[in-house]
């Protein structure tokens, strides 16, 4: 199975923190509380696709490594 | 571990009062243990990064908070079957299946929509004679009509739902029977218009919710009841009673709604400022240890109440300059209004939107905005849960 590529948009990331309760092992905050990966390239994790399917400002972006296509958030 | 001192006895500041000065309370330690007025015992949490730190960490439990024989009576028992009184993974797969229609994009394609029923209902209460009670005319029906739209629900049906909402939310001191009776009746309501949409879809979050469960199997029959009775009432009292709170607050501050008069651009940063500023509630809803916890400087031993004072974390002056001064141009952008973490508010877009259009149309349509009647006089509801204002007279133009 391919791997993910992870990145958060910290102009859309409002800081709710919901990917960090989430999946606490894969986001971190930085000083201005806004939220990135831990790591960006990452083995498929449900934890992850979670904060993305429910970050309140589509922050979160999740692609397939080789087909560069959207990972499905369902 | 030992518990270095006896619990001080806490009660929540009435809408209206100053609030207590928690540094005194506590003797300066961030997490302190505490007696409330119904004589449970908790710990309290205070602080910007402190609350922050507790309610993003999932060892601090919801689902135990509302479980039976823990949650106080009334609102806490009613939330216990709805998604703010779940933990993952429950919780996440259930509110992953609304999250969409509640994002920032999703909410900015309703504003037109919010601008204009903010601009009908102006017309009709500018229309009537003065004062006018702005509760019934202006700050309940907007975030009622919104929500009765986002979901598909008729809005012939409003009158019906401030009764339920407000026997469920707007009177904590209610009989806990007479909430459930409240509680009851709007999941038969939500029954009956589940069996509708069923049979004719609509471009609606109800038809959505019945797809989900019906093609996909995603949730229960019974959790798709409780998700739009949730919705339904999360927004509506909260956003009704964060405008009244909210224009008290301009009200006091005539300067500052020069200010806002002067720059429309203003609102967006203005209306932070006033979540930064208002108390919503009296006191915020409580987490249990899932283990022992070490927090603030203290080890919370597993099983233990906690919960987080939202309006110390708004007014850290480590984090806001000046921080009980009411300032529409700084930015708050770091307040912890709708909290943080798993149940940070699903309808924090909607709301901001919400209070964003109604202030611009209030200031800018009704120029003299005022109390028809001295401050001290309005009546609360005597609920914890909500600040709720009975009515708020108002008049407007020159006086």
């Amino acid at each position: 199975m391919s791997r993910w590529k992870v990145s958060v948009d910290k102009n859309l990331c409002i800081g709710s923190a919901m990917c960090v309760a989430i999946a606490p092992d894969r986001f971190v905050l930085d000083e201005r509380q806004r939220s990135g990966p831990v790591e960006s390239a990452i083995d498929p994790d449900e934890q992850v696709r979670d904060a993305a399917a429910s970050c309140p400002s589509e922050a979160i972006s999740l692609v397939d490594a080789d087909t560069g296509q959207p990972v499905d958030l369902d | 571990m030992s518990v270095d001192s006896s619990p001080v006895k806490f009660t929540p500041a009435r809408p209206g009062q100053p609030l207590p000065d928690i540094t005194t309370i506590s003797g300066g330690r961030p997490v302190f243990r505490a007696e409330l007025p119904d004589g449970r015992l908790a710990w309290l949490v205070s602080g910007h990064e402190t609350v922050r730190q507790m309610i993003i960490d999932q060892r601090f439990s919801r689902a135990q908070a509302v479980a039976p024989g823990r949650a106080a009576p009334g609102f806490e028992m009613s939330a216990a079957e709805s998604i703010s009184g779940m933990d993952p993974p429950e919780h996440t797969r259930l509110r992953k299946l609304v999250a969409s229609a509640f994002t920032a994009r999703r909410v900015e394609a309703l504003r037109p929509r919010v601008a204009a029923i903010v601009n009908e209902l102006i017309d009709t209460m500018a229309g009537r004679p003065q004062p006018a009670d702005l509760v019934a005319h202006f700050s309940l029906p907007l975030p009622a009509q919104v929500i009765c739209e986002m979901l598909g629900v008729p809005a012939a049906d409003l009158e019906q739902f401030h009764a339920w909402s407000d026997a469920i939310i707007g009177d904590w001191q209610r009989e806990a029977g007479e909430i459930m009776t409240a509680v009851a009746e709007l999941y038969g309501y939500f029954g009956t218009l589940i069996e509708i949409k069923r049979a004719r879809p609509a471009d609606d979050l109800i038809s959505a919710l019945i797809a989900a469960r019906d093609d996909a199997d995603r949730l229960s029959e019974h959790e798709l009841t409780v998700m739009c009775c949730a919705l339904l009432i999360a927004g509506h009292e909260t956003t009704a009673n964060h405008i009244n709170l909210s224009l008290l607050l301009l009200l006091d501050h005539p300067d500052q709604v020069v200010t806002l008069r002067a720059d429309p651009e203003l609102i967006h940063g203005a209306v932070e400022e006033l979540l930064r500023c208002t108390r919503l509630g009296g006191l915020p809803p409580a987490r249990v240890t899932t283990e022992d916890v070490r927090l603030g400087g203290v080890t919370i031993p597993a099983g233990e109440l906690v919960i987080p004072l939202y309006s110390t974390a708004n007014r850290d002056r480590s984090v806001f300059s000046d921080p009980d001064r009411f300032d529409v141009t700084r930015d708050p952008a770091s307040h912890l209004a709708f909290g943080a973490g798993v149940h940070y508010c699903l309808g924090a877009q909607l709301a901001r939107v919400e209070l964003q259009e109604a202030f611009r149309g209030l200031i800018g349509r009704l120029p003299g905005l005022r109390l028809a009647v001295p401050a001290g006089d309005l009546e609360f509801k005597p609920g914890m849960a909500i600040h709720s204002l009975r009515e708020l007279p108002v008049r407007w133009g020159e006086p």
